[in-house]
C-alpha cells in the first residue's frame, strides 16, 4: 500500500468512525434518558418523533443555537481550552480500538480499525489520563469556588481510580502477550471444552480483573456511583457549572464518548471482542462479529445506565478509602494470582 | 534521517532551559517544573543514544529516571504545600527561617 | 511501511518541545508554566516515537504527562494562587543565569559541530514491534536489583510525602 491510498483510506475510516462515534453518543443520552425514565417510572422523551427518537437532533440544533455566555469573570483562555481539550481527547481514544476483523473492500484488504498499534492500550490510557486536563482545566478557570471544587474532586479521583484500572488491565496483558488490542481479542478466539468460550472473563480468575475495571471505569468517566465531581446537592454542576450552550455540549459529549470507549475495551479485554457464534451465508459471516461486538458493547452501556438509576453517590472519604484501600490492593492480589497462573502453566 | 547530533542539541537546549529556570526563578513550583525539564532533557539523549546504538540499556535508564523524578515530585510537592501551610508563601527566598 | 516526513516531524516536535521549553521558565503564572511543560512532555514523547521507542513513549505519556503534571497542576490549585503571584517571580541571580546559559549553550553548539563528524548519519531500525518485551525481560532480567530499589525508593517517596502533607498523622 503506499502512502497516497494509506492516507485516503486512513481519512475515510477516520470520518466514518467518527460520525458512528457522535451518533452513537447522541442515541446513548436518549437510552439514558429513556430508560432512567422507565426505572423511575416515568416516560422519558416522547414529544420529538416516535419513541422521542429525534430528541437527540433538537437538543443539537438547541445547543448549537443557544447564546455563547463568557462569564466576566472566567480565565478566558483556558475556558475556552478546557472543553476542546475533553472533546478531543474522548474522541481520539476509539481510533485505536478494532471492531472486527479485516475486510476486502474493493481488492483493498484493511482492518476494521483506524489503526492498529502494537501499544494500542498504553495509547488509550495514555489519552484517558490525558482527559483530565480538560476537567481540571475546566474547574480553575472558571474562577468559582464550585468548579475548583468539582475540578479538584475529579482531578484527585481519576488521578487515584486510573492506578488501579491500569492494573485490572495487566492480568489480561500477561495472559495475551501483547499490548496490541488485535492480537488480544486474537488470544481469546475458541473455547474451554467446545461450549464455554474462551474469553478473559471466564479465565484464570479475571472475572476479579473485570469487576475492578468495571468499577474503575466508572470513576473514570464521573458516573454515578463516583459522580463526586459534578455532585448537584453540594456543587451546583461541579466543574462545568459555569459553561452553556456548545461547550457545555463538548462537556457532555467528552463523557458520552468515554462511557463508549471504556465499554469498548471492557469488550475488547474481557468478553473476547467480536468473537461470536457465526453461521449463515458468507455475507452473514462478515457482518456477524461487528455484530456480536456492538451488541455487547451495548450491554455495558445499559448496565451503565441502570446503575446510574439504582445506586446512590458515595461520599468522598468514602470514594477515596474504597479505591486506595480495596481496589487497589485486590488489583495487585489478581496481578500476582494472574502471573502465578501463566507461570505454573508453562 | 535525522542525525543524532540534531536530538544532543535538542535534549542539550532543554537541559539549558532547566538550569535557567532553576538559577532565575523564584516560584518554588516553577523550581521544580525546571527539575522536571532538565530530567526530561537528559531522557531524550538516553533515547536517542539507544536508537543509535540498538542498546535497549538507554531505554532502561529512563524509566529509573521516571521513577526517580515521580518520587521527587510527589516529596517536592507535599513539601510545597508544607510550607505553603507553614509560611503561607510560595517564594523560596521567604523560606529563610533556618538562616542567620 | 517506510517511515515518512522524518525530518519535518522531527523540526515540528522540536519547535513544539523548544517552545514548550522557554515558556515554562518565562511565564510568570504557575498554571501556564505547568501547561508549557505538558506540550513540551507530549512533544518529547512524540520523539521517543520517532527513535523506536514506542513503550517509553507510552509510558512518558501516562506517567509524566498524565501522572506528574496532574499532580503539580493539583498543588497549583490548591495553594493560594492569586496571592502567590503577586510575590516577585524571578530572583536576582540573572548575572548567574546568563553565564550558565551561555556556557551550556557554548558546550551544545560544540556538541551540534563536532556531533556530525562523530557519529554517523543514519539510525537504522530498532525491531519496534517487540519492544515492549524485551523491555520487560531486560528490567526483571538483568535489572532486578535496580528495579527493586526503584521500587523501594517509590514506597519511601509514598510513605514521605503522605508524613510531609498531612496535618495530623
Amino acid at each position: 500500500m503506499n502512502v497516497g491510498t494509506f492516507i485516503l483510506v486512513s481519512a475515510i475510516k477516520t470520518v466514518i468512525a467518527l460520525l458512528v462515534l457522535l451518533t452513537a453518543v447522541a442515541y446513548t443520552v436518549w437510552l439514558e434518558r429513556k430508560v432512567v425514565g422507565h426505572i423511575q417510572n416515568r416516560w422519558g422523551p416522547t414529544r420529538v418523533g416516535p419513541f422521542g427518537l429525534l430528541q437527540p437532533l433538537a437538543d443539537g440544533v438547541k445547543f448549537m443555537f443557544k447564546e455563547d455566555l463568557v462569564p466576566p469573570h472566567v480565565y478566558k483562555p483556558l475556558y475556552i481550552a478546557a472543553p476542546i481539550i475533553a472533546v478531543v481527547c474522548a474522541l481520539t481514544s476509539i481510533s485505536v480500538i478494532p471492531i472486527g476483523n479485516w475486510v476486502t473492500v474493493g481488492g483493498l484488504r484493511t482492518p476494521l480499525q483506524i489503526t492498529d498499534l502494537n501499544i494500542g492500550l498504553l495509547i488509550i490510557l495514555g489519552i484517558t489520563s490525558m482527559g483530565v486536563y480538560g476537567v481540571a482545566l475546566a474547574g480553575w478557570s472558571s474562577n468559582s469556588k464550585y468548579s475548583l471544587l468539582g475540578g479538584l474532586r475529579a482531578s484527585a479521583q481519576m488521578v487515584s481510580y486510573e492506578i488501579s484500572l491500569g492494573l485490572s488491565l495487566i492480568g489480561v496483558l500477561i495472559l495475551a502477550g501483547s499490548f496490541s488490542l488485535r492480537e488480544i481479542v486474537d488470544a481469546q478466539a475458541g473455547s474451554f471444552w467446545g461450549f464455554i468460550p474462551k474469553w478473559n472473563i471466564f479465565y484464570g480468575g479475571q472475572i476479579v480483573a473485570f469487576f475492578i475495571y468495571l468499577t474503575s471505569a466508572y470513576a473514570e468517566t464521573n458516573r454515578i456511583p463516583f459522580d463526586l465531581p459534578e455532585a448537584e446537592t453540594e456543587l451546583v454542576a461541579g466543574y462545568h457549572t459555569e459553561y452553556s450552550a456548545m461547550k457545555f455540549a463538548m462537556f457532555f459529549m467528552a463523557e458520552y464518548a468515554n462511557m463508549i470507549t471504556v465499554s469498548c475495551v471492557a469488550t475488547l479485554l474481557f468478553l473476547g471482542g467480536w468473537h461470536g457464534p457465526l453461521f449463515g451465508a458468507a455475507v452473514l459471516q462478515e457482518i456477524l462479529p461487528v455484530f456480536w461486538f456492538l451488541l455487547k458493547v451495548f450491554v455495558f452501556l445499559f448496565i451503565y445506565i441502570w446503575v446510574r438509576g439504582t445506586l446512590p453517590r458515595f461520599r468522598y472519604d468514602q470514594l477515596m478509602a474504597f479505591g486506595w484501600k480495596f481496589l487497589l490492593p485486590l488489583a495487585i492480589a489478581n496481578l500476582v494470582l494472574t502471573g502465578l497462573i501463566v507461570a505454573l502453566r508453562s | 534521517m535525522v542525525p543524532l547530533s540534531n536530538y544532543l542539541a535538542l535534549s542539550g537546549i532543554l537541559f539549558g532551559c532547566g538550569v535557567i529556570g532553576f538559577l532565575i526563578k523564584r516560584n518554588i513550583i516553577t523550581i521544580f517544573m525546571s527539575i522536571e525539564l532538565m530530567l526530561n532533557g537528559v531522557n531524550l539523549s538516553f533515547v536517542a543514544f539507544a536508537a543509535q546504538w540498538h542498546a535497549l540499556r538507554g531505554q532502561i535508564f529512563v524509566f529509573f529516571v521516571m521513577v526517580v523524578a515521580a518520587a521527587e515530585a510527589t516529596v517536592g510537592l507535599a513539601i510545597i504545600i508544607a510550607v505553603y501551610r507553614t509560611r503561607e508563601t510560595l517564594n523560596v527566598d521567604r523560606v529563610n527561617l533556618l538562616k542567620l | 511501511m517506510q517511515p515518512v516526513a522524518t525530518t519535518f516531524f522531527f523540526y515540528f516536535l522540536a519547535a513544539l518541545t523548544l517552545a514548550g521549553g522557554v515558556l515554562v521558565i518565562t511565564r510568570k503564572n504557575p498554571v501556564h508554566s505547568a501547561l508549557a511543560l505538558i506540550i513540551a512532555l507530549l512533544a518529547q514523547a512524540g520523539l521517543y516515537l520517532m527513535l523506536y521507542a514506542p513503550f517509553v513513549a507510552g509510558v512518558q505519556i501516562i506517567l509524566y504527562a498524565g501522572g506528574i503534571m496532574v499532580l503539580f497542576l493539583f498543588v497549583i490549585m490548591l495553594v493560594n494562587l492569586e496571592r502567590s503571584q503577586r510575590e516577585e517571580q524571578f530572583n536576582k541571580q540573572w548575572l548567574l543565569g546568563i553565564i550558565a546559559a551561555t556556557a551550556l549553550g557554548a558546550l551544545f553548539i560544540t556538541i551540534f559541530v563536532r556531533g556530525r563528524a562523530i557519529f554517523p548519519v543514519h539510525i537504522a531500525a530498532v525491531a519496534e514491534e517487540s519492544n515492549t518485551q524485551e523491555i520487560g525481560l531486560m528490567l526483571y532480567g538483568n535489572y532486578m536489583f535496580t528495579f527493586e530499589i526503584a521500587s523501594l525508593l517509590l514506597l519511601v517517596a509514598i510513605i514521605g510525602a503522605v508524613v510531609m502533607a498531612k496535618k495530623r498523622i
